[in-house]
């Protein structure tokens, strides 16, 4: 019979490995000058450099090192006084020079760690994940093969290159093998590249959209029978896009390899594709004949001597670890764990600060964010941030705070400014959202009402003063809810003596 | 009598002068290839268009009385590595038939600003591998002295351009040689600066860390004006030297080396060197001696694997560096009939646009950089290169510079080493360690060897980024025989063409 996840875990004890490519959002090319925008025109953003072309020379991107090093003492890395770079020789169309210049033997940052909390049955666990390298390196065009079934090279009647993508600083943070999560294998994984991404993000050195491939992760994974003390063959998946593709392409993993080694087959070292719609992996290339990259030092670049002093500097200048940052900030605003995680997962930390900042109570800034702007996103399948900024809900939730706008209000001025009426102050303007403040108004409403309902208003004269509340409930209709409520009924209590 | 038979120098001194026109100059040598490249076969593509272009430029300016650089106006000869925007540029391989770089080499932005006109493009050993301009796939070049033989390699074509009056200035490039020993056997200037004064970018990679191009002239004055049009940093090249470019002009017009110190390297000479080479040379020193020099022996044992180091690491860089010519893109594309896929049709792209020397090299190179043999070959070549150095600094702290022959025997005959590569190599035995080192060499003729009447070169070596000291003893011993002979060596040349 095959095996489950927890039959799986069980026997084997799981091993680790997780490569993470990000690449860098420098405004130039790792060794040349071409811009680096996301979706430009294929071929638009190329020059002799980039396209290899013969005689051309690269020029390291002085941004990109710092990036790197920004990137490596985040991670707890020693920074190497010295490093070079290195030529990977393979062929691929998409590969100008038919080598990429990396890293290999003398990376830029090494040694480092990550520290990682995930759930477990016995409470909330930190895992260390010890980091091996972060090196450098420059990302290869893009095929595009077209014809065929599978959109593989295999079967395509021709193949389209977009050199755009080619030269793009690209940073390899490699983890050691990190034992010892046991059934925790994947959460420990998602947990370790989220953290990763959100490092990345505060560092402001990368996009680090998975879905536009500026994140890409490989994970390794590999099952040893338990108390063996062996190390089993390693499978590699690509092609994992997504913080939950991730834990699910390792779950999937392991339950395959685990069945494998329970019928007697072995683990065929070997790059797999993970499957977005089945969580399954599919083989890629086979690793069986190593490939031999014939790694030498590149010639044409003199190494990478960073300053000390700079190295310092750049410590200096490091943001907040976000973990820290999202505990300090869940305090402070005396957030419940619930709603803090429906706020990371939103992605709008970042945003509900910046309103903070701007005056806004943390709770109505949290409030507007996840509520109605991100209701409103997710009908248009937009990200809240293209339709509203921090500055204009702010001043909404500020307008409220001053009596200016009753909560009904702001949500039709949040609507206005959505629907491109501009400004707050504009769309009040325009659509007359001003809170009825004018007391004789007010009073002409009241004694509209008392007229519509006579025996109301002696009930309330006769001091009952709750039925008070629909003669305040008809004012309110009468004005759009433009009044001050609490106003209304003290003029209203007032007016029949009590 | 002819402009062409003059110096750059003078030629630049009559263009000053009025004397005569950039565009006439061109034209006279336009002319001048016409009538004597069907024998010597010096030019793989001429730019009339372009070079009459720059010339009728070059006119303009100095009759508006624009400030003009010293060579504005002096044609070029350029060696076919080097790329030029729409001009076609094929390192003497079919590989590259057909392509037009989009772009311009520094070295040749520069020869263009100083008004330089280029007259065309060169032949050479394909891809600079070579020492006899023999493996250029466009066949090859005829030494003007005697058209049977080879004007030495790679760049032959440049040399042979000088010695057959078709230009009176070129652009090498030197990646264990190839500027100094064609130099040698044309009886014509070659210098192979230090490595990093001039710019790689446009150079078409042969050995990355071992190529550097340099000034090819009839005299060493004419070599010095056009190392100071192209040396300089160019940020495009990050192995480029940041600092001011020595004054070699100055130093080649000194005309004197009283009290400096040369030395004679043991094992670059003796056994295995022509005996009209070794006489000639010895009588070059003697003039050095007369000139008030003090000659001093200098050993460098390790050179004996300079060869052996340089045959790996040469090979591994060119493995990598010619892996882009993959038929993707640019240059020649075979089989590709919609049946085979891209890795077969860069196989036969391959198989059919590189030469034999060129696969030799890429195969050898492939295997010397394979894992389980990196440490044993290339990572042992480094270290011998290592060693070379020190030997280097060890001489140099005896001597200002060091001199050597250029090449061990005089030019060979077409085809008499073209099936024995081993033979062919090793007339780079005295030019293959300045390049391992990266310090600068000079060839200037010092001679015609008794036994074939054929140019023999004499060498000097400087310390790296000190490129004026060789200018100076170039300078010095080339007015020294000149006076002796009572005329230039050149001006023995036959006359070649119709006249």
């Amino acid at each position: 019979m095959a095996l489950n996840y927890d039959g799986v875990i069980e026997k084997y004890e799981p091993t680790l490995g997780l490569e993470v490519h990000v690449e860098l959002n420098t405004n130039t090319k790792m060794f040349c000058g071409c811009a680096t925008a996301f979706g430009a025109e294929p071929n638009t953003q190329t020059c002799p450099v980039c396209l290899g072309l013969p005689g051309s020379l690269p020029v390291v991107n002085e941004v990109a090192i710092e990036s790197a090093i920004r990137i490596g003492l985040a991670l707890n890395c020693s920074i190497a006084p010295f490093s070079r770079f290195a030529r990977k020789n393979y062929f691929y169309p998409d590969m100008p020079k038919d080598f990429q210049i990396s890293q290999y033997d003398e990376p830029i940052c090494v040694d480092g760690f990550l520290d990682v909390e995930i759930d477990t049955d016995e409470g909330v666990k930190t895992f260390r994940v010890d980091i091996e390298r972060v090196h450098m390196e420059e990302d290869t065009g893009k095929s595009l093969h077209v014809g065929g079934s599978t959109g593989r090279i295999h079967g395509a009647e021709y193949s389209l290159l977009d050199y755009n993508r080619a030269g793009i600083p690209l940073m390899e943070i490699v983890t050691k093998m990190i034992p010892g999560t046991e059934k925790y294998a994947p959460q420990v994984a998602r947990a370790y590249v989220t953290e990763l991404r959100d490092i990345l993000r505060s560092l402001g050195v990368s996009d680090v959209k998975m879905e536009q491939g500026s994140l890409r992760c490989d994970a390794n994974v590999s099952l040893s029978p338990r108390g063996s003390g062996k190390l089993g063959t390693r499978s590699e998946t690509k092609n994992v896009n997504s913080l939950r593709s991730v834990e699910r392409a390792i779950h999937g993993e392991m339950i395959r390899q685990g069945n494998l080694l329970e019928n007697g087959e072995r683990i065929i070292q070997e790059t797999r594709h993970f499957l977005e719609e089945s969580g399954e992996t599919r083989p890629g290339r086979s690793k069986e004949t190593a490939e031999d990259y014939r790694y030498f030092q590149e010639p044409d670049l003199v190494p990478v001597a960073p300053d000390a002093t700079w190295i310092e500097e750049i410590r200096a200048s490091l943001p907040e670890r976000p973990s820290v940052r999202r505990k300090r900030l869940q305090v402070d605003w005396a957030v419940p764990d619930k709603e803090m995680t429906a706020m990371i997962n939103a992605e709008l930390l970042d945003t509900v600060e910046a309103t903070v900042k701007l005056g806004a109570d943390p709770t109505k800034a949290r409030t507007w964010w996840l509520g109605e702007i991100s209701r409103v996103a997710n009908e248009k399948e937009v990200e809240a941030t293209s339709l509203m900024t921090p500055a204009q809900v702010a001043e909404i939730i500020l307008l409220v705070a001053s009596g200016e706008l009753t909560d009904k209000l702001a949500r039709a001025v949040v609507e206005g400014v959505i629907a491109g009426e501009g400004s707050p102050r504009d769309v009040i303007e325009k659509r007359g959202l001003k809170v009825v403040s004018d007391d004789s108004a007010l009073m002409a409403a009241i004694e509209a009402a008392i007229a519509t309902q006579p025996d109301t208003a002696q009930r309330v004269r006769d001091g009952n003063i709750p039925a008070a509340g629909a003669l305040i409930g008809a004012v309110m209709k009468a004005t759009g809810g433009a009044a001050d409520a609490a106003r209304v009924r003290e003029l209203l209590l007032q007016h029949l003596g009590q | 009598m002819s402009f062409i038979y003059k110096t750059a120098a003078e030629m630049a001194s009559a263009l000053a002068n009025k004397d005569v026109s950039a565009v006439d100059l061109a034209n006279e040598h336009f002319a001048r290839i016409e009538s004597v490249d069907g024998d010597v076969h010096a030019f793989l593509h001429l730019d009339k268009e372009g070079a009459l272009a720059q010339a009728k430029s070059v006119d303009e300016k100095r009759a508006a009385g624009e400030k003009l650089g010293p060579l504005a106006g002096v044609p070029l000869a350029l060696k076919d590595v080097m790329a030029q925007k729409g001009i076609p540029t094929t390192c003497g391989s079919k590989i590259l038939e057909g392509w037009r770089p989009p772009y311009d080499a520094t070295v040749v932005t520069r020869l263009k600003d100083a008004g330089i006109v280029i007259l065309g493009k060169t032949n050479m050993d394909e891809f600079a591998m070579g020492s006899s301009t023999e493996n250029s796939a466009y066949g090859p070049t005829h030494n003007p002295w005697d058209l049977t033989r080879i004007p030495g390699g790679s760049g032959g074509g440049s040399s042979a351009s000088l010695a057959a009056f078709e230009a009176p200035l070129a652009i090498g490039t030197d990646t264990g040689g190839s500027i100094r020993q064609p130099a040698a056997v044309t009886g014509t200037v070659g210098v192979k600066p230090t490595y990093g004064a001039v710019s790689r970018y446009g150079l078409v990679a042969f050995s990355s860390s071992l190529d550097q191009a340099g000034p090819c002239a009839r005299t060493v004055l004419d070599a010095a004006l056009l190392h100071e049009v192209i040396a300089g940093h160019d940020a495009r090249d990050s192995s480029s030297i940041n600092a001011p470019v020595p004054a070699v002009v100055a130093a080649a017009k000194k005309l004197d080396v009283k009290g400096m110190k040369i030395g004679v390297i043991k094992e670059l000479g003796g056994e295995g060197f022509q005996k009209g080479v070794s006489e000639r040379f010895n009588e070059a020193l003697e003039e050095l001696v007369k000139a008030g020099a003090d000659i001093v022996e200098v050993s460098c044992p390790n050179f004996e694997y300079a060869l052996a180091a340089y045959y790996l690491i040469a090979p591994s860089e060119a493995s990598s560096n010619l892996a882009r010519f993959d038929s993707m893109r640019y240059g020649l594309r075979v089989g590709d009939d919609g049946s085979r896929g891209a890795e077969e049709v860069m196989s036969l792209t391959r198989q059919a646009g590189f030469g034999k020397e060129v696969k030799r090299r890429i195969i050898l190179g492939t295997y010397a950089l394979s894992s389980g043999y990196y440490d044993a070959y290339y990572g042992s070549a480094q270290r011998v290169r290592t060693l070379i150095m020190r030997d280097y600094e060890a001489a140099f702290a005896k001597a200002d510079v060091l001199v050597s022959p250029t090449a061990p025997t005089t030019a060979f005959k077409i085809g008499e080493k073209a099936d024995d590569p081993v033979a062919m190599y090793l007339n780079d035995i005295a030019t293959i360690p300045v390049n391992m080192a990266g310090i600068g060499g000079m060839s200037l003729p010092c001679g015609l060897a008794p036994e074939d009447g054929l140019p023999v070169g004499f060498q000097i070596m400087s310390p790296a980024m000190k490129d004026d000291l060789m200018y100076q003893v170039g300078g010095t011993l080339e007015a020294a025989l000149n006076a002796k002979w009572g005329s230039t060596l050149i001006s023995q040349a036959p006359a070649l063409g119709a006249k």
